[in-house]
């Protein structure tokens, strides 16, 4: 597979002034990171740990203080106007569109920006006026619109010229969990159809699990993981619990081959234990019912903002 | 590893010509979202145009019904035009642009691919262009009719100083880029914006014609290119220069142009390679 983004050893400091002392912020520390054409990873990170300063490295509007990156092959800040046809970025908290102009307006002028022929242009407009459900407001300026149809309309202007790679650095910021469903919905069926690359930064795991094949996090400027949201799960020692309940009260179930007890409630008549995947189910369910019963049982997965939680908790 | 970019659409003229058209018109429908503004605007002007009128007049009548080549007759042109084309000449020193680089919203115009110093100015000259319209004709109608002015006889001066007077527009919103780009370095431009406005306004012929001025403050004036924004472009519309000497003034507004053009493509540059893009 052909990166589309790679960065070696990539680094950024900021000079910070408080009063009249002046130090230096690593906001991101030697950061080598690749990702393959067509992958879809969530960039993940507890607020300044350097995620969108990686981003703005990425797409050409921030110089490194050393090392490099290359996106699409180029290199960002020399070939930023050429890379700019080929990337389509959504910075949540800034908008792209013209304020005072209806969004059906913005769209033309970006498509003359990217070159894009009339005829084609108007067809990829709408098509994503469809997909985005943007049709009852293209006439509105963007000042009038919603949060919600706002952000549809902004991952629409950066889809427009059909971009090999999407970043889209808090996309769900503040929209309610139907948008946010819709708008996950459109990004699956969008990279289906036409293979494009994601990158994600959020601070919503519904977004990561629903978008994401990888997962990476950044801490302190370092990467402090790179794989599936499963295995990072396990990385942080998230385990899966597994909760019997029993007919008949019965003794706290500790030392059961593979598990350990985590806690017993209405008087032991369901107790919840901790898989540690050393042995089967099978194995556990059958150590189990030669204490006692099984009414019933149920998997508690690991929550994904729990794992992440204990993530930034470690890393302070 | 440099891969060549291949599949990249090349770049097509006229479609990008369409892209800075498209940015023009894109500033005068702007301005018109905004008549009612526009018209609290028109008001503003016509009253400082009555002010002026009754403190310049004084000054022609106590001067002895002339003054530095000024009769009451194109005194009151040179008041009204330059109350008529404060909506279009930038004199605030301050445009979206400003605003775009304190928060950091320019990151997106680096965002695309697309020359930054075009895609800012060309707005900024199309809100002007299009102000002229409903604040610049009616302060000039309202001057001729309530006031009374000379204007000239023979079409020349009309056709050179329209030249001049959109060159004066494109001028001044090229200048205050400058101002606004600025902000890459300070973090605060507010001491620039105010600067411009002072200077600006007093050799652009806000307050008073710039040939009242003493010599020695008009030889420091014809060194900045405040002038050539207003103050010139009124002189070429109400023939008080004309032939050699007027084809003169708009080559001096050229000349600054070009100068503020190129000096704003290398703070662009510059700035690119020092953005930080403020606020996260």
């Amino acid at each position: 597979m052909s990166s589309i983004i790679e960065t070696r050893d990539l680094t950024r400091e900021f000079t910070v002034r408080d009063r009249l002392r002046r130090r230096t912020v690593t906001a991101v520390d030697g950061l080598s990171l690749r990702v393959a054409a067509g992958e879809s990873v969530g960039y993940i990170g507890a607020n300044g740990a350097g995620k969108s300063t990686t981003i703005k490295m990425i797409v050409g509007i921030l110089v490194p203080t050393s090392g490099e990156a290359t996106t699409c092959g180029l290199r960002p800040v020399r070939d930023r106007r050429v890379l700019a046809r080929r990337v389509g970025v959504v910075f949540g908290q800034r908008s792209q569109l013209w304020w005072d102009l209806p969004v059906r307006e913005s769209f033309e002028i970006l498509a003359a920006i990217h070159a894009l022929r009339p005829a084609e242009a108007r067809a990829r407009a709408a098509e994503l006026a469809e997909t985005l459900e943007l049709g009852e407001f293209l006439a509105t300026p963007v000042r009038q619109l919603s949060l919600g149809q706002r952000m549809r309309a902004e991952i629409a202007a950066a889809l427009l010229h059909r971009p090999e790679l999407l970043i889209l650095d808090e996309p769900t910021i503040g929209l309610d969990v139907l948008s946010k469903q819709r708008l996950r919905e459109f990004l699956i069926a969008e990279r289906r159809e036409h293979g494009t690359t994601l990158l994600l930064t959020t601070h919503d795991m519904g977004d990561i699990e629903r978008l994401c094949d990888r997962v990476l996090v950044v801490d302190r400027g370092r990467l402090a993981y790179d794989g599936t949201l499963d295995g990072l799960a396990a990385t942080v020692g998230a385990r899966r619990v597994l909760v019997v309940d029993l007919v008949e009260p019965t003794a706290d179930l500790v030392g059961l081959p593979g598990t350990e007890h985590l806690r017993s409630k209405v008087g032991g008549l369901r107790q919840h234990l901790v898989l540690d995947g050393s042995t089967t189910l099978a194995a556990v369910l059958a150590a189990v019912a030669e204490h006692a019963e099984l009414r019933d049982l149920s998997i508690e997965e690991p929550d994904i903002e729990d794992v992440v939680r204990r993530i930034y908790a470690a890393s302070r | 590893m440099l891969v060549r970019a291949t599949g990249v659409p090349r770049l097509r003229g006229d479609l990008r010509l369409r892209a800075y058209w498209l940015l023009l018109v894109a500033g005068m429908r702007t301005q018109s979202a905004y008549p009612l503004a526009t018209f609290a605007g028109l008001v503003a002007n016509a009253t400082f145009g009555l002010l002026k009128t009754a403190i310049l007049f004084a000054v022609v009548e106590a001067a002895g019904g002339g003054i530095a080549g000024y009769t009451a007759g194109t005194m009151s042109a040179y008041i009204w035009l330059s109350q008529g084309l404060l909506g279009s000449v930038n004199l605030y020193g301050r445009s979206d642009m400003t605003e775009r680089v304190r928060t950091g919203d320019v990151a997106t115009d680096f965002l695309r691919p697309v020359n930054v110093q075009a895609a800012n100015i060309l707005p900024a000259i199309g809100k002007g262009l299009f102000a002229f319209v409903p604040r610049g004709l009616p302060s000039i109608v309202i001057g001729v009719l309530v006031v009374g002015m000379t204007m000239p006889a023979t079409p020349g001066p009309y056709v050179l100083g329209t030249v001049s007077m959109v060159l004066g527009i494109v001028l001044s919103h090229s200048v205050v880029y400058l101002v606004a780009v600025s902000g890459f370095w300070l973090v605060e431009t507010r001491g620039f914006v105010g600067l411009y406005m002072a200077v600006g306004g007093l050799f652009a012929g806000l307050f008073t014609p710039f040939h009242l001025f003493p010599d020695w403050l008009q030889v420091i004036g014809r060194a900045t290119p405040f002038p050539s924004m207003m103050m010139f472009p009124i002189d070429v519309l109400t023939a008080r220069v004309t032939g050699f000497a007027a084809l003169q003034v708009v080559g001096v507004q050229l000349a600054w142009l070009a100068g503020a053009l190129a000096v704003g493509h290398l703070m662009t540059r510059a700035g690119q390679r020092k953005l930080e893009v403020q606020g996260g």
